[in-house]
């Protein structure tokens, strides 16, 4: 199924339970979420019936205790791993009911994902770093990479490898990849975890920006309130479920 | 992981290193035992100016000048048809110092000097003849011996009697070969002043004649050994840097608690030397097993080879488990020097940093360039310059060194260029990669590249010495039929017999006799003038008409090892001592005469027995139609009771020269296939130990939509590739080391060099050999990874690891 091609009409027409403001049409759609750990011979539920809706354009914090199941849920969504029971939509993409294949081309041609350790390939410069995700999914376009190089202010820096750049420097090239491909949804693990408050407030501006320039869906998984209460929307999840 | 792989290339390292030490400890215990017979080459002796016998008189006369001599005469007898060497000593004054004669000599004196005396023979030698102790056998030309008696002390292949029954039995009348010299124990006239200018000293050498020609071969297994032995070691190096690398986190956490860096080393250290232990137990018990499964053929190539005599049972010492036990733990610690000195200069607070480490390592790549390339030219200047042994096999070593040295920046310069001509950003990431892993696949990939080497040059060497073989033994083995009567008066009844039968068209009669020349024992082969023998007789260089020539006596034709040994050529002129006088002989055609370890040369039969009238008259060919051949002899079978040994057609003889050829080269193939067996474990443990470290460079990879299924792939192409470029780099290498080995290293050590033969589908499929191992190697961690949990690649992103 090639899910990317659905008409504009179709996003904006799509359903819309939870009531968001933004009159958007919905890029992500969780239903009744749940999913169960082994973990010292016990089954710990982790999530317990989890229900999300994100509009495209907006942008949320998802904020928690640890262990309360922010990344596990975030995992979820972008197919790196499978859920128990529920349902989840990508547009009208059912990430769930996806063969492992199906879900990997969805990950490279409609997410962007950011992580909290950068993740960076350490064989490749930043500029082969941050074209990669769009040239493997054959939608490279040079005048929005050469837009994302001069926002994420990168220009100097194309030739270094991962390595030679500093934290902040590091998830500007991270979130430029996560957006080089123009996803339907970025999703964001702690992105400003490892860094100082200063450059984190500086990563996430740009993010902002970033997002609201291409109009895709922002979902951040973040322990800060200060930095939750940036973004259009917070949800919280306590003990499995949205509170 | 670790720890298995630690053990596995410990192990390896140790087993064959120690396997082939045992095997070389035999042989020297062999060789120790065939030296100390009456005085080899450790015992200083008196012997003939030119190295023919002299009068016993002599003895006499020095003995009273004060001289501690003992005679010895020694010459060959047969025995139902085989040859032995006999050794006439005289008991009394036998030096103690030989070897461990005086036992021999005294145990028994009376029964030994008086009539019929003993004869003294090593426990095989009863075997071989099938006799019990006690039993008094008969010379091929009938005289009766005294009876054998066992001394194990001593060697195969010996007998030892009296000396007045030595010289009843050659023929020799008061005439000795050589006066073995004791500790003097008083003053003594100038050897001059009693014997003139008749005899010189001959010093003592602390290494036998056999040792020094089965140099090569045991350097050859030493060899064999140390590239096995290093190879493990990689693997240990190998598995030692990644347990380093996986503990860094702890070892930071130590540091930062207080522990000091000294305190952290030495605990590593214990703890290696105590897993080195152990693995050096195992790694002997296995080199026991594989010494003790390898001594059959060694002990039959040293044998076709050399004709050295090595028991088939394996002894070993003490010594050779410290040994093993200490090499084990050197290697160890050897290949854990590396990570040990980080281990000592951590950083505290530094991360990890591939790419700044590639460009440290792309310095140190230029460096072991240049070392290469040094190690080269020195390779080159010992091919130019050296003459000897010991320099071919530093050329073989040199270039296989230089060679390992100069793969990975080679390596590295073909993924580069891969990498920027490469556009798709697959595939500049596949390059790119490749280029980073190499650091931890180099090592790996150097025992690959030696390992395929050798065994190129080796299969090729042997390869083109089987084919050698066989067409020589075409024109060697020119009669159909050959026979070897038990003694001269069947001889004589066989052949006329023989006379009789229509189907025989001729009897070439063919005999053997030894001699001393220039300082070592020879072989002259007795031809009869027969163009059997001018038409088929394969000479690889000649005078005009040599056959022609040898015809009145006074020409020769000489072995390529003689040749080369005493560079000696056509037209050159040699005086052979006989029992009447020094017989001249101009040399007029140089034959191959591969396998054989003596010296050689070939005469006109009927003027070798003018000149040694007491040879045996036993041996000799047959001219038969084919297809008579079985019909004549089941006849000779049945008329004069000739065994196997005694009767065989030319397709038996040949069938048994290329099974002995082939068990020759046994060994060598075997420790191919162990070394081949080892780099590819080097490979398998460098894949797995990397594979786990390669999780968070591959994470990112599948995160961002690359199927785990197609990360494995790629992963195995990229195995697979540097695997290719390195088999590739191997076929010229090895070709090369054949070269060496044929055209200097076989030169110097047998004394006949080969023609140099390339078998291109030898080294396809010995390439597709590599590809398979390594395919093997790389399909445990490829399949991991593909089938590989998506927990397990989540884990990296995980916040709190």
């Amino acid at each position: 199924m090639v899910y990317w091609a659905i008409p504009a009409r179709a996003l904006k027409e799509a359903s819309n339970p939870l009531g968001i403001a933004t009159g958007n049409p919905i890029v992500l759609s969780v239903r009744n979420l749940t999913k169960t750990y082994r973990s010292a011979g016990e089954q710990v539920a982790v999530l317990r019936g989890v229900n999300l809706d994100i509009a495209a354009g907006e942008r949320v914090a998802l904020t928690g205790e640890s262990g309360s199941g922010k990344s596990t849920l975030l995992h979820l969504i972008a197919g790196l791993d499978a859920a128990d029971g529920g349902e989840i939509k990508l547009a009208d993409a059912d990430v769930a009911g996806l063969s492992d294949a199906g879900r990997a081309e969805l990950r490279r041609d409609r997410l962007g994902l950011v992580f909290q350790q950068f993740n960076l390939i350490p064989s490749l410069s930043v500029q082969d770093n941050l074209a990669f995700q769009s040239r493997i999914a054959g939608r490279h376009d040079a005048a929005w990479h050469a837009e994302l190089v001069d926002r994420l202010g990168l220009g100097a820096l194309l030739k270094r490898y991962p390595e030679q750049l500093s934290g902040g420097q590091q998830q500007r090239v991270a979130i430029g990849r996560a957006l080089a491909t123009k996803p339907l949804l970025l999703l964001a693990d702690e992105p400003t975890g490892n860094l100082d408050e200063a450059t984190a407030d500086d990563v996430l501006a740009l993010t902002r920006d970033l997002v609201t320039r291409t109009g895709c869906g922002f979902l951040m998984v973040t322990h800060s309130e200060r930095l939750a209460a940036t973004l259009d929307r917070r949800i919280h999840l306590h003990a499995g479920l949205i509170a | 992981m670790q720890l298995a792989t630690l053990l596995i290339g410990l192990v390896s390292a140790t087993a064959l290193w120690s396997g082939v030490q045992a095997l070389n400890a035999q042989a020297r215990i062999s060789y120790d035992r065939a030296a100390a017979t009456f005085g080899g080459a450790r015992t200083a002796m008196l012997v003939g100016r030119d190295d023919t016998s002299f009068p016993q008189a002599l003895f006499v006369d020095l003995r009273r000048a004060g001289w501690p001599v003992s005679p010895v005469l020694e010459g060959r007898i047969q025995i139902g048809g085989r040859s032995f060497r006999l050794l006439g000593i005289e008991p009394v004054t036998l030096p103690g110092e030989v070897g461990n004669a005086p036992t021999v000599g005294r145990s028994g004196l009376q029964s030994f000097v008086t009539p019929p005396g003993e004869m003294l023979v090593a426990p095989e030698v009863l075997a071989d003849l099938n006799l019990q102790e006690g039993a008094r056998p008969s010379t091929s030309s009938g005289t009766l011996l005294p009876p054998l008696r066992v001394q194990p002390q001593l060697a195969p292949g010996v007998l030892v009697v009296d000396i007045g029954i030595a010289q009843q039995l050659m023929n020799m009348p008061d005439q000795v070969s050589r006066l073995l010299i004791g500790k003097a124990k008083g003053p003594r006239a100038a050897l001059e002043a009693v014997a003139g200018d008749r005899l010189r000293l001959v010093e003592p050498d602390a290494e036998s004649d056999l040792e020094r020609l089965t140099d090569s071969f045991h350097l050859n297994l030493t060899a064999f050994g140390l590239l096995s032995f290093v190879v493990g070691l990689f693997i240990v190096n190998s598995a030692i840097g990644l347990a380093f690398e996986q503990r860094r986190p702890m070892l930071r956490t130590l540091r930062a608690c207080g522990v000091s860096a000294r305190m952290l080393n030495a605990v590593l250290v214990i703890e290696l030397v105590a897993l080195a232990l152990i693995a050096g137990i195992i790694g002997l018990v296995c080199g026991y097993v594989i010494a003790a499964s390898l001594l059959p053929d060694v002990a039959a190539s040293l044998r076709g080879l050399y004709g050295a005599q090595i028991p088939g049972q394996l002894t070993l010492r003490g010594e050779w488990w410290i040994a093993g036990l200490a090499i084990s733990v050197l290697g160890a610690l050897a290949a854990a020097a590396a990570s040990l000195t980080k281990a000592a200069r951590l950083p505290v607070l530094v991360a990890a940093q591939p790419q700044a480490w590639q460009q440290a390592q792309q310095r140190w790549l230029m460096v072991q360039s240049a070392v290469a390339l040094a190690v080269f030219a020195s390779a080159g200047f010992l091919l130019l310059y050296g003459d000897s042994l010991v320099s071919g096999f530093a050329v073989l070593a040199a270039l296989l060194l230089a060679a390992a040295l100069l793969l990975p920046a080679i390596l590295e310069r073909v993924l580069s260029l891969g990498q920027r001509s490469a556009r798709r950003p697959l595939a500049v990431w596949f390059w790119a990669d490749s280029r980073q892993q190499l650091s931890g696949l180099s090592l790996a990939l150097m025992a690959l590249l030696l390992a395929l080497a050798v065994n190129v040059g080796v299969g090729t060497m042997v390869e083109s010495f089987s084919r050698t073989f066989v067409g020589w033994l075409d024109g060697r083995l020119a009669a159909d039929v050959y026979v070897n009567a038990k003694d001269d008066a069947q001889a004589t009844a066989i052949k006329a017999w023989l006379r009789g039968r229509a189907e025989v068209d001729a009897i070439l009669p063919g005999g053997r006799a030894d001699a001393q020349f220039r300082g070592a024992p020879i072989e002259i082969l007795g031809l009869p003038d027969h163009t059997t023998y001018s038409e088929h007789w394969p000479l690889l260089e000649s005078s005009a008409n040599p056959w022609v020539r040898l015809r009145p006596g006074d020409a020769t034709l000489i072995s390529e090892q003689l040749s080369r040994r005493l560079k000696l050529g056509i037209g050159d002129r040699i005086e052979v001592p006989t029992p009447g006088g020094n017989w001249p002989l101009e040399i007029v055609g140089v034959y191959a005469d591969y396998g054989n370890p003596k010296g050689q040369i070939a005469v006109n039969y009927a003027a070798l027995t003018r000149r040694f009238p007491g040879i045996p008259a036993t041996r000799f060919g047959l001219q038969v139609a084919p297809p008579k051949i079985p019909a004549l002899l089941s006849a000779l079978r049945e008329k004069f009771d000739l065994g196997d040994r005694s009767l065989a057609d030319q397709a038996t003889m040949k069938a048994e020269s290329k099974r002995i050829f082939n068990r020759t080269f046994a060994v060598t193939a075997a420790l191919n296939t162990f070394t081949l067996g080892v780099a590819g474990i080097a490979l398998l443990t460098s894949l797995l130990t990397l594979s786990n470290s390669r999780l968070p460079q591959l994470a990112p990879l599948w995160a961002i939509g690359i199927t785990r299924r197609r990360l494995a792939a790629i992963e195995l192409t990229k195995t697979l590739s540097v695997a290719l470029i390195t088999a590739l780099l191997a076929l010229p290498l090895g070709l090369a080391v054949a070269w060496c080995l044929i055209a200097v290293v076989n030169v110097k050590a047998f004394g006949w060099r080969l023609p140099f033969h390339v078998f291109p589908q030898q080294l396809l499929e010995l390439l597709g050999v590599a590809m398979a191992a390594s395919l093997l190697a790389a399909l445990l961690p490829v399949l991991k990874l593909a089938r590989m949990q998506p927990a397990s690649l989540i884990k990296i992103f995980a916040d709190e690891r």
